[in-house]
C-alpha cells in the first residue's frame, strides 16, 4: 500500500511573545523556532505504521521554501520512505487554495492508495488543504479522524463529528483522511536518526517539474487575501499579576477565595 | 436582493445554536440600504419538523430529506450543495466551522469555484465582495482577511461569535429539493460512537484545576492533584495531555471534549485556543498561570 503525506513545517510560538512585521499582513519570524506541524507528526506516524503493517511505501512531501526541507528529513527519520519538496519561488505566497492545487498537481504523477494530511495547521489552522486537495483529485475525504485501519481496498475511520460524538465510516480507496491529534503515539525522532536517514532519496520539484501553470499560484492567483494582522484586544477586565513570586501568589490566592476557589 | 444561504446543523432533532447565529449574520451582509434573503439548507433524514421550527429565522428554507442522509457526510453534503448554489446563485454561502462544518466546507469551496474564508470571528459585506477577522497562531495574533468578485462566496463562522437575533415574519419558504440515488458512494456510514462516561463528572464540578502541555510532565499532575484535593476541586485539561496519555479523555474540556460551567476556572499551563475555552460556558472566574 502506498501513502502520500502532506506535512508542513510551522514557526513554534507557544511560548514566544509574537510581533506584527513591517509589512502589517506577517509576524517576525526573526527568532522563532521551527517545527513539524502537530497534527502532521500524528499523519506521518500512521502512514509508517500502516506500511510498516501492510508494506508498501511512504512519501513525504511538502510544499515551501528551502529550509522547510527539514521537515522532510524529519519525516524520513520517522520512516518515509521517500520524500518530495515542492519548491518554487512562485509557490511564495499562494493561499491554501494554491497549496491544495501544487499538492493535486505534483500527486496526480505518484501512485498512491492514501492521501494523509494534518487536520489543521498550527499557523493558518483553515484546514482546509486537506479537504480541497481530496475535491482537486476527486477522491473521497473525511476529516478529523481518530483511528484509521485498512482492508483491502477499503479503509475504515473513526472520526469526530457533531454533537461530541464519533463515527466509523469506510472509504474507497484512493481516499483522502485528515488525521487529528491523539490518533497513535509518534515515534521519537534522534539527530542521528534524522542523520542517517539523509541516504533515503529526497527529490525536489517546481512548476515545470510537476507541469503547473505558474499563473494558478502566488499573491496573484489568492481567492482569500491576506489585508492585515494584529494582535487581539486584551479582554475586558482582565488583569495580569506581576511582580516578585509571593506577591503574585498571595494575589493569586486572595482573588480565588473571594470567587469561591477556595 | 441578495441571497445567502445557510447550513443548518442539527443532530437528535436539535438544531445547533449556530444556525441561528448563521442566520442573524447572514442579515448583515446585503447591499447598502437593502435587505437579504436567507435561505436555509437543511440536510437530514425525517427533518421536516426541524425545518417547521427554522421559520422564524429563515426566509427560505431548502430541504434535503433522504436515508442517505441519516448522518452527515461532507462528501455527499458538498455534492448536494455545490448542485444548489449552482441553481440558486447565492452572494454567499455560511456554513458552521464545527467538526461538520469542516469536512465538507473546502470540498464545496473546490466543486463550486468559490473562495472559502474560514473559521471567520467577523463577517462584512464590502464594496468589492467580503471582508472577515479570523485568528491565526492559535489566537495569538488576528487577520483581517478578504475576497472580491460580485458573489459566490463562502465562509465558515466559528460558532459562539456571532449574536443570535430573530428574524420575526422571515416566514420560511419550504423547497423540497431532490436527492439523487447512488450520492457519493465512495463514503460509507458504519457506526456512531457516543463518549465513554468517565469516572468522575467534570460538567457539574463549581471549580476546577485545569492543565495543558505547559505542565511538561506526567509526574506533575501530582503536584495539581495535591492542589485540587486542598481547594476542593475536581481537575481538568486540554486535549495534548490526553493525546499523551496522562488523563483520560472525560476530563478533556473543549469543543472535541466536555462542556463545564464552574465558577471558577483556574488554568495551569493552557495557551487558552478557542477549541479548548469553547468548552468554558458561563462566566466563571478564570485564572491562568502560565
Ligand atoms: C477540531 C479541533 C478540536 C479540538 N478540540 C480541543 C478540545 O476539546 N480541548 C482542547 O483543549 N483542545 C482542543 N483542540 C486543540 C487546541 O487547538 C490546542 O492545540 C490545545 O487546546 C492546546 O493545549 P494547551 O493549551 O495545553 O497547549 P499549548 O497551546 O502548547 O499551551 C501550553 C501553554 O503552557 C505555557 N507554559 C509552558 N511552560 C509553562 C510553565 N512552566 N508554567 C506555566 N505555563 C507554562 C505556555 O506558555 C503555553 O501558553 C482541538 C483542535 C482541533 C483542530
Ligand atoms: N505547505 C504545505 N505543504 C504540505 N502540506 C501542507 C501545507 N500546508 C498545509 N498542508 C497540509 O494541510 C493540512 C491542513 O492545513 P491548513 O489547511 O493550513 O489548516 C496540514 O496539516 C498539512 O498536512
Amino acid at each position: 500500500m502506498d501513502i502520500i503525506v502532506c506535512v508542513k513545517r510551522v514557526p513554534d510560538v507557544a511560548e514566544a511573545e509574537v510581533d506584527i512585521d513591517s509589512s502589517g499582513r506577517g509576524i517576525q519570524l526573526g527568532t522563532l523556532g521551527y517545527v513539524i506541524n502537530e497534527w502532521d507528526n500524528f499523519a506521518v506516524e500512521a502512514a509508517v505504521s500502516l506500511v510498516e503493517a501492510h508494506g508498501g511505501k511512504v512519501t513525504a512531501v511538502t510544499v515551501g521554501g528551502e529550509d522547510d526541507e527539514d521537515v522532510l528529513r524529519r519525516a524520513l527519520a520517522m520512516g518515509a520512505d521517500e520524500a518530495l519538496h515542492l519548491t518554487d519561488p512562485v509557490f511564495e505566497g499562494s493561499d491554501s487554495f494554491g497549496i491544495a492545487g501544487i499538492l493535486s498537481q505534483a500527486v496526480a504523477d505518484i501512485p498512491y492508495d492514501l492521501l494523509l494530511t494534518g487536520a489543521v495547521s498550527g499557523d493558518v489552522g483553515g484546514g482546509r488543504v486537506g479537504p480541497m486537495l481530496a475535491a482537486m483529485a476527486g477522491i473521497p475525504h473525511v476529516c478529523l479522524a481518530t483511528e484509521l485501519s485498512v482492508e483491502g481496498s477499503t479503509a475504515r475511520v473513526r472520526h469526530e463529528v457533531e454533537g461530541g460524538l464519533e463515527r466509523v465510516v469506510e472509504l474507497d480507496l484512493p481516499a483522502l483522511v485528515t488525521v487529528q491529534t491523539g490518533m497513535n503515539e509518534p515515534r521519537y525522532v534522534s539527530v542521528l536518526g534524522i542523520r542517517k536517514a539523509g541516504r533515503k532519496p529526497l527529490r525536489t520539484a517546481g512548476t515545470a517539474e510537476i507541469g503547473l501553470d505558474p499563473d494558478t499560484v502566488g499573491p496573484a492567483a489568492v481567492r482569500v487575501r491576506i489585508d492585515e494582522m494584529f494582535l487581539p484586544p486584551r479582554g475586558e477586565g482582565a488583569e495580569i499579576l506581576a511582580g516578585n513570586d509571593e506577591d503574585t501568589v498571595a494575589a493569586l490566592v486572595d482573588r480565588l477565595r473571594q470567587q469561591g476557589g477556595i | 436582493m441578495r441571497l445567502i444561504l445557510v447550513l443548518v446543523e442539527h443532530s437528535g432533532g436539535v438544531v445547533d445554536d449556530s444556525a441561528f447565529e448563521l442566520a442573524s449574520a447572514a442579515r448583515k451582509l446585503g447591499e447598502p440600504g437593502e435587505g437579504v434573503r436567507v435561505g436555509a439548507v437543511l440536510l437530514g433524514n425525517d427533518v421536516s419538523g426541524i425545518a417547521e421550527g427554522l421559520g422564524r429565522w429563515f426566509d427560505d428554507i431548502y430541504v434535503f430529506d433522504s436515508p442517505r442522509l441519516q448522518v452527515p457526510d461532507g462528501v455527499a453534503g458538498a455534492e448536494l450543495l455545490a448542485g444548489l448554489i449552482e441553481q440558486e446563485q447565492p452572494f454567499v454561502t455560511l456554513i458552521p466551522h464545527t467538526n461538520t462544518g469542516m469536512d465538507l466546507a473546502p470540498a464545496l469551496a473546490i466543486r463550486a469555484g468559490a473562495p472559502l474564508l474560514a473559521d471567520c470571528i467577523t463577517l462584512e459585506a464590502t464594496e468589492d465582495g467580503i471582508s472577515a477577522v479570523r485568528t491565526r497562531y492559535g489566537g495569538k495574533v488576528h487577520a483581517r482577511i478578504s475576497a472580491a468578485g460580485t458573489g459566490g462566496f463562502m465562509a465558515t463562522l466559528r460558532p459562539g461569535s456571532f449574536a443570535a437575533t430573530e428574524a420575526p415574519g422571515a416566514g420560511g419558504e419550504l423547497h423540497t429539493m431532490a436527492v439523487p440515488e447512488g450520492l457519493a458512494p465512495q463514503r460509507r456510514f458504519v457506526e456512531t460512537i457516543a463518549p465513554e462516561p468517565g469516572a468522575v463528572d467534570i460538567s457539574q464540578a463549581e471549580v476546577l484545576v485545569a492543565v495543558g502541555r505547559g505542565i511538561d510532565e506526567e509526574e506533575h499532575l501530582e503536584i495539581i492533584r495535591s492542589l485540587a484535593r486542598a481547594m476542593g476541586a475536581e481537575i481538568a485539561c486540554t486535549r495534548p495531555v490526553v493525546d499523551k496519555g496522562w488523563l483520560a479523555k472525560s476530563y478533556q474540556v473543549g469543543t472535541s471534549g466536555v462542556a463545564v460551567k464552574p465558577k471558577v476556572y483556574l488554568a495551569i499551563g493552557i495557551s487558552g485556543s478557542y477549541q479548548h475555552t469553547g468548552g468554558i460556558k458561563g462566566a466563571p472566574f478564570i485564572a491562568a498561570i502560565n
